[in-house]
């Protein structure tokens, strides 16, 4: 392949000085006659170039420079990884603690919710028994009040007749001048 | 008058210091020896540079070669697999020493490397050793199932086995001669446009001159972004073509 190129760079070169209307290549090409990029003249040296260079190229980034650039990445990559399993990490720690803090709210608003209902119940009883007792100590006391009316109208009315009694003696008395018996009077207003 | 014009003067080699003769062969130190070690100097500087303070929050310069990193490796992901990573070292080497190669050149009075036939013709020639080595190492006579199409009628099969064949031994080629002639058209272009530019003045003096150069100057401008893009592209297409045949080295079968 090597040898092909070299013949063909050469016909090349060979054609172009020859070329009679190339007055460029002819007139300023001293060093070699040939298409610069095709005289095989140079071919061994530009290709001993490349590989060595090449090659140093190679051996410095495959052996330096790659791996640290690599290794970078790699670091940061996994630590990227790292901090977003904590994240979630914590987020889920938070969730749990939200759950528990909602969990212990509920639990304290039924807790206060029974207490105050235990109250409240205990506080009717308590009114409902009090108000009970008052009524029966008014009851007792409105009907000790009734029987003392009962006693006193019964004896008003028993006192009524003998005044009435006493009243018509009276009447009759000044009335006849004659003074009736009280047992008749009393027999005569009923 | 005629050295400003000759775009080719650009891509002459001179030897630099003494003749260096191995056998048949002359190794002298050339203007492109020059360039192949300040590229690969400008490369090594550059990474260390941008590595030499690691830290888990990179620095500006650390990112520009973490992206070129992940950017090859990328490439080697979807055109070979995961398994085409183990030649992560050289397609990078490969990328990066095109990519710089061609992008020195862009720079005036600049020699590029790569602009002559045989130093791609060189690189194309190390990939497909590389892939043939490592596809007859791993496969063995398996390797030769890149002829042998799967799913192919067997009628046809062997006029698609020739075809294979043809395009397998053309690869070389057409990898070579697609970075040279981007590089060498693309400098001829500029070198052509710049020169007439200053011819037009230097001929017709500074009223219709500077006018006159309006043109090619205007062209040169725009031709010189589009040649940074075809700098990058074609190191960009020469590494991504270097992992699809590799990928045939590594996994045969599959077509």
């Amino acid at each position: 392949m090597f040898n092909a190129m070299t013949q063909l760079g050469f016909q090349f070169a060979s054609a172009a000085a020859q070329a009679p209307g190339d007055i460029l290549h002819a007139e300023h090409h001293s060093e070699s006659e040939a298409f610069p990029p095709f005289d095989p003249t140079y071919f061994a040296t530009q290709i001993f170039w490349l590989l060595l260079s090449f090659a140093l190229l190679y051996f410095l980034l495959s052996r330096i420079f790659l791996p640290r650039i690599g290794e970078t990445i790699e670091e940061r990559s996994s630590r990227i990884a790292d901090d977003l399993d904590t994240a979630s990490r914590m987020q889920a720690e938070a969730e749990q603690a939200e759950r528990n803090y909602e969990r212990a709210l509920s639990d304290a608003r039924a807790k206060a919710h029974n207490v105050a209902e235990a109250t409240r119940q205990s506080v009717d009883a308590e009114i409902q028994a009090e108000l009970d007792a008052a009524d029966k100590e008014a009851e007792k006391q409105a009907e000790s009040a009734e029987k003392h009316i009962r006693d006193v109208r019964n004896k008003a009315l028993s006192n009524i007749e003998s005044v009435a009694a006493e009243a018509a003696q009276a009447t009759v008395e000044a009335l006849t001048g004659k003074k009736p018996s009280l047992a008749s009077v009393k027999s005569a207003l009923n | 008058m005629i050295f400003a014009l000759d775009p080719i003067k650009q891509f002459e080699i001179h030897k630099m210091g003494p003749t260096l003769k191995i056998g048949n062969f002359d190794l002298s130190f050339t203007n492109a020896s020059l360039m192949m070690l300040v590229t690969v100097a400008l490369v090594v500087l550059w990474l260390l540079l941008s590595t030499s303070k690691r830290s888990l929050v990179p620095t500006r310069a650390q990112s520009i070669a973490e992206v070129t990193y992940e950017f090859v490796a990328d490439m080697i992901r979807s055109a070979s697999g995961k398994d085409g990573l183990r030649f992560f070292p050289f397609v990078f080497t490969l990328f990066i020493f095109i990519l710089f190669a061609n992008l020195l050149g862009m720079i005036p009075f600049f020699f590029t490397t790569t602009s002559h036939i045989i130093v791609t013709f060189t690189l194309a020639m190390m990939v497909m050793t590389l892939v043939v080595g490592y596809g007859v190492f791993k496969n063995g006579f398996g390797f030769l199932k890149i002829f042998w199409p799967s799913g192919i009628p067997i009628a046809i099969l062997p006029f698609v086995s020739l075809l294979e064949v043809i395009s397998f031994f053309s690869r070389p080629i057409s990898l070579s001669v697609r970075l040279w002639a981007n590089m060498l058209a693309g400098h001829i272009l500029l070198k052509l446009f710049a020169g007439f530019s200053i011819m037009m003045v230097t001929a017709f003096g500074m009223f219709p001159g500077l006018l006159g150069a309006l043109i090619p100057f205007t062209l040169t401008l725009a031709l010189t972004p589009l040649e940074f893009l075809v700098a990058f592209v074609q190191a960009y297409v020469f590494a991504l073509l270097t992992c699809v045949y590799l990928s045939d080295a590594l996994h045969p079968g599959h077509h």
